[in-house]
């Protein structure tokens, strides 16, 4: 199984980020004992019912009780677990905010918290499914480091580099398959290193998780359409951010557009925001998120398409933001 | 509890051996030592949970003495007992019986609330011999759940103690811990619960009732013992009873006097977190004196 999925073929459809993770977790728990898996009744939606299978002694179910699930992964990683708490990434990071905040970050217990079906990927489930404000809750807790990774290849990286470290991280997944995205053939990932994924010097898209794939589309429509070259970048690791990637993107673009499956307040665009006025870049900027207000029903894909964070709705929002310059 | 009385003082005189007396009059007066260093540094540092550090000090007092398998040396092997104290404001307890364990000297403790001192109002792990950081309360139990699951899944024999307050158990946590931790079977998980009665509101019967305490954990699958939480003694007793069920958890209901020791503390809710003037400072130690007889213990 997992195998299969991590060769997804470049730009086709792959598997889902939050499958490719189970996938992945699976490997690397046939050679360590260590590796634990701690969920809430969460190991259907996690794709971790063959891990379970296969490993019942390094999967610990806890039901459907958030709080413990993180507590208890706080005291298993105390004990030398490589431990991953999975769970819907909306009760995760809601429910358990305070024992993420005390039991891992502050106490410093190496649990890995996964949010699963993250942002409006439960769609019409509603709000109550929604995780709009993990970013902006974690963003401001010490010692947590938040990845959201785009596409398979990150997926597999990021997992892997988190099982290898001996920190607190949070891990954001969605359920939508995703391409691999390989434009400029960046082969390398790593935590706290934006991933160049097109470049282009009229205009900065900054995204991350999956909102990449439609940032590189409309890249890709803006190019035909309008003659307007974008650098796309997978700014999968929000925090620690990269600044010198930033600084980079800042020099060379003539306006940043970030996007984001998360509300426009306290996430990535926030978190690009604060660093570039701070260091004195002032450029044309934008953030595209999930604005503050009751969410529109529907699916993700028409949530999303709603909010404009889609192929058209994106390079919509970088012609408005370059028009500002002229 | 008359019952758990009539237990304990049968325990007790069964315990006056040569031996047994000796460890009792060691113990008595560790306790009468440890209360007086309570109040010493929360007198310097004008800050502290004095009525519930005094309540739960004879249960850390037989822990750290009689129970439990952890030293400076042996705190970072994978085989010690852990001690998580989930009702982390009581911190001034475990800081002084730390540093008479030889964790840290002493002299730390006149660092007590002061600027940049690691000895702040609740455990951290930048103080040596705490193993979690707590102080938000409902979080012992769940962790030291896990620690426990550890052991099990790597054949470890070492055991993990948890003290709540007993205002602390209407926090969700716990019962969804103490669900978890019957589920596992965890019987190297003890709960101690210091059920002196009175929370910052007021007595915890009428902020919120947990009673019949002993009944709901029961229900939720643990082994349950009452003992005289002040008496040490009876504590010891207790602990080596454990596991007091083979496949369950434990929990140890406690029953303690908040401020005990202290005469004009003992049942007084403003002692919850009462700083004493010089002269009840002076009062207090002079009732705690080890030259006195029977100084509130």
């Amino acid at each position: 199984m997992g195998n299969e999925i991590l060769k997804a073929p470049i730009g086709g459809t792959g598997a889902a980020n939050q499958d490719v993770f189970s996938a992945t977790l699976q490997e690397l728990a046939a050679t360590d004992r260590n590796i634990v898996v701690v969920t809430s009744d969460s190991r259907g939606s996690g794709k971790l019912v063959p891990f379970g299978k296969k490993y019942p002694a390094q999967i610990v179910e806890v039901g459907i009780a958030e709080q413990n699930l993180v507590g208890m992964a706080a005291g298993l990683a105390s004990a030398g677990k490589k431990v991953f708490a999975v769970s819907p990434a909306c009760f995760l990071t809601a429910r358990a905010l305070e024992q993420i905040k005390n039991d891992v970050a502050y106490s410093n217990n190496p649990v890995k918290l996964i949010g699963i079906s993250a942002g409006v990927s439960y769609g019409a489930l509603g709000s109550t499914h929604h995780s709009l404000h993990d970013f902006a809750v974690l963003r401001a807790i010490h010692n947590m480091t938040i990845v959201v990774p785009a596409d398979s290849f990150e997926t597999t990286q990021a997992v892997q580099q988190v099982a290898a470290s001996e920190q607190p991280y949070y891990l954001r997944f969605g359920k939508k398959p995703m391409p691999l995205l390989d434009e400029t053939g960046e082969t390398t990932f790593q935590i706290g290193k934006g991933r160049v994924i097109r470049r282009g010097s009229d205009v900065a898209i900054i995204a991350n998780g999956e909102t990449v794939f439609p940032a590189l589309q409309a890249a890709r429509k803006l190019a035909t359409e309008n003659g307007i070259e974008a650098t796309v970048v997978s700014m999968h690791t929000i925090k620690p951010l990269d600044e010198k990637l930033l600084s980079e993107l800042a020099l060379e673009c003539k306006a940043i557009l970030t996007v984001e499956e998360h509300s426009v307040n306290g996430g990535l665009g926030e978190a690009c925001a604060s660093w570039l006025l701070k260091n004195r870049y002032h450029k044309p900027f934008d953030i595209l998120g999930i604005p503050d207000e009751y969410t529109v029903t529907g699916s993700q894909v028409e949530i999303l398409n709603h909010y404009g964070i889609s192929e058209s709705g994106i390079a919509s929002r970088v012609k408005t933001l370059l028009n500002t310059l002229t | 509890m008359e019952a758990t009385k009539d237990v304990t003082l049968t325990l007790h005189n069964s315990l006056l051996t040569d031996d047994s007396s000796l460890i009792t009059h060691h113990l008595s007066l560790k306790s009468r030592e440890y209360r007086r260093n309570i109040l010493k540094y929360i007198y310097k540092a004008k800050a502290g949970h004095t009525g519930g550090s005094l309540s739960c000090i004879d249960i850390l007092n037989v822990l750290y003495n009689e129970v439990l398998n952890v030293s400076p040396e042996t705190f970072t092997s994978p085989d010690h007992d852990r001690y998580i104290q989930s009702k982390g404001h009581c911190v001034e307890a475990l800081f002084v019986v730390l540093a008479d364990k030889g964790f840290f000297p002493e002299s730390d403790l006149e660092t007590l609330c002061k600027y940049q001192s690691h000895y702040i109002g609740h455990p951290t792990r930048k103080v040596n011999g705490v193993e979690q950081n707590t102080g938000a309360l409902g979080h012992g139990l769940p962790m030291s759940a896990g620690v426990a699951l550890a052991a099990k899944m790597d054949n470890r024999d070492y055991r993990v103690f948890t003290l709540m307050g007993d205002g602390e158990l209407p926090e969700g946590s716990n019962w969804e811990a103490a669900l978890t931790a019957a589920h596992y079977k965890l019987d190297n998980l003890c709960a101690i619960v210091d059920l002196n009665g009175l929370q910052i509101t007021g007595p915890t019967k009428d902020v919120c009732n947990t009673e019949p305490l002993d009944k709901k954990f029961e229900s939720f699958g643990w082994a349950v013992r009452h003992v005289d939480g002040n008496d040490v003694v009876a504590l010891k007793e207790v602990f080596d009873a454990l596991p007091f069920e083979k496949g369950k958890p434990s929990v140890m209901i406690a029953h303690t006097v908040k401020g005990k020791g202290v005469s004009f503390m003992e049942n007084e809710l403003k002692w919850h977190h009462g700083v004493p003037t010089e002269e009840q400072y002076k009062i207090a130690m002079q009732e705690l004196s080890p030259l006195t007889p029977d100084g509130g213990i």
